[in-house]
């Protein structure tokens, strides 16, 4: 079976699941490319963010 | 020799089209100038004169204000979140907020930033309810009617330093101190004109410069003459993380804070953008391929005239 067949019979060929897959992949797609541009952007601006300098105020707050 | 080079139509409509324009303007040189060249000759002068004459009347106004007046351009300062996808400098921030507290509260308000968004940017949670309990504001009437004061919470605005604008006025001489929230968008150059106005007081004012009285000289400022003086000196402040308060550091500190201030959408913008333009480029790509895709038989498609065979 060629692999265009197992593709058109898996998710083409009932429209429930074919909707469903559009949706979850607008989901799952979402959830990636959200999670990289972040992990991108914490890589481009490392030590900037507060995230970066919060350490050395909430341990001082621990101390007290 | 054009017949001679020519082996295709193309080349023979080519040439019988170069032949007649020879003959047109053989005949014109020959004769008399025509009636539609005259007017032609005629239409470009007055175009010409009436372009003339708008750009003398306008093209040079006269200017009402002057360079000094107009202040002076600041210089491009490469800030630490200048790029298309550079954050803030949160330390810079943390050092710009204990600067606008110590020394730009004593006049300007910052009405539009609250004590909770401060809390995970600059410092947090505890510190932000500690500095907000240091300030009273008015609790809600009780059971009499009167309003009480209570110590700040997280949820409340960072308090003014006047009541009102009459209040700001009658304590700086008439001058009414800006509210900060948003001086950064509201003023041309932003960063780099903020940055210079605070270290760009000189000692004295230049010869030739007319400063009214109850007014500083900063060639920054437009006309020159600023109520607010000089207020950075060195070591004004004590930073926490041992940096050297100079008076540019301080400048640059602040100016990063009021930046944020005025922006704290500035983050999401930024990676926001980024997602749009991957995501609208990609889309862009796909229908680039799509249109020639569907194109493609069109654009080979070979027309073929076969004449019938009479």
């Amino acid at each position: 079976m060629a692999i265009s067949t197992v593709i058109y019979n898996t998710f083409f060929r009932r429209n429930s699941i074919f909707v469903g897959t559009v949706l979850f992949g607008a989901f799952a797609f979402e959830i990636g490319f959200d999670s990289t541009i972040d992990k991108f952007w914490d890589a481009r601006n490392s030590g900037k963010q507060w995230k970066d300098i919060k350490y050395k105020y909430v341990e001082k707050d621990d101390e007290e | 020799m054009v017949n001679r080079l020519s082996g295709s139509p193309l080349f023979k409509r080519l040439a019988s089209s170069v032949s007649r324009g020879f003959s047109t303007s053989t005949k014109q040189a020959s004769g008399e100038v025509s009636g539609a060249t005259r007017n032609a000759v005629l239409a470009t002068v007055a175009t010409g004169g009436l372009a003339a004459w708008y750009v003398n009347l306008y093209g040079n106004p006269i200017k009402a204000v002057t360079l000094a007046e107009h202040g002076l351009h600041p210089a491009e300062y490469p800030w630490s979140h200048n790029g298309w996808l550079d954050t803030f400098d949160h330390s810079s921030l943390r050092r710009g907020f204990l600067v606008y507290k110590e020394v730009c509260a004593a006049c300007h308000s910052l009405n539009l930033v609250a004590w909770r968004t401060l809390v995970g940017v600059t410092h947090t949670s505890d510190e932000v309810r500690a500095m907000a309990e240091e300030f009273e504001y008015d609790d809600e009437p009780n059971d009499e009617g009167e309003i009480e004061k209570r110590p700040g919470k997280l949820s409340d605005y960072i308090p003014a330093p006047y009541a009102n604008e009459q209040a700001a006025r009658a304590a700086n001489q008439g001058a009414l101190p800006p509210d900060l929230s948003l001086i950064i968008k509201a003023r041309h150059g932003g960063c780099d004109y903020v940055f210079s106005l605070l270290t760009g007081y000189p000692d004295e004012p230049p010869a030739g410069a007319t400063v009214a009285p109850g007014l500083n000289y900063n060639p920054y400022f437009p006309g020159g003459g600023i109520a607010m003086g000089r207020v950075l000196f060195d070591g004004l402040v004590e930073y926490e993380d041992g940096t050297p308060a100079t008076t540019s550091q301080m400048a640059k500190d602040v100016t990063t804070f009021l930046n944020w201030a005025a922006e704290p959408e500035h983050d999401v913008r930024k990676k926001t953008g980024l997602k749009v333009l991957i995501i609208t480029g990609t889309l862009w790509a796909i229908s680039l391929w799509v249109k020639r895709f569907k194109w493609s038989p069109i654009k080979t498609r070979r027309i073929v005239y076969k004449p019938p065979k009479l």
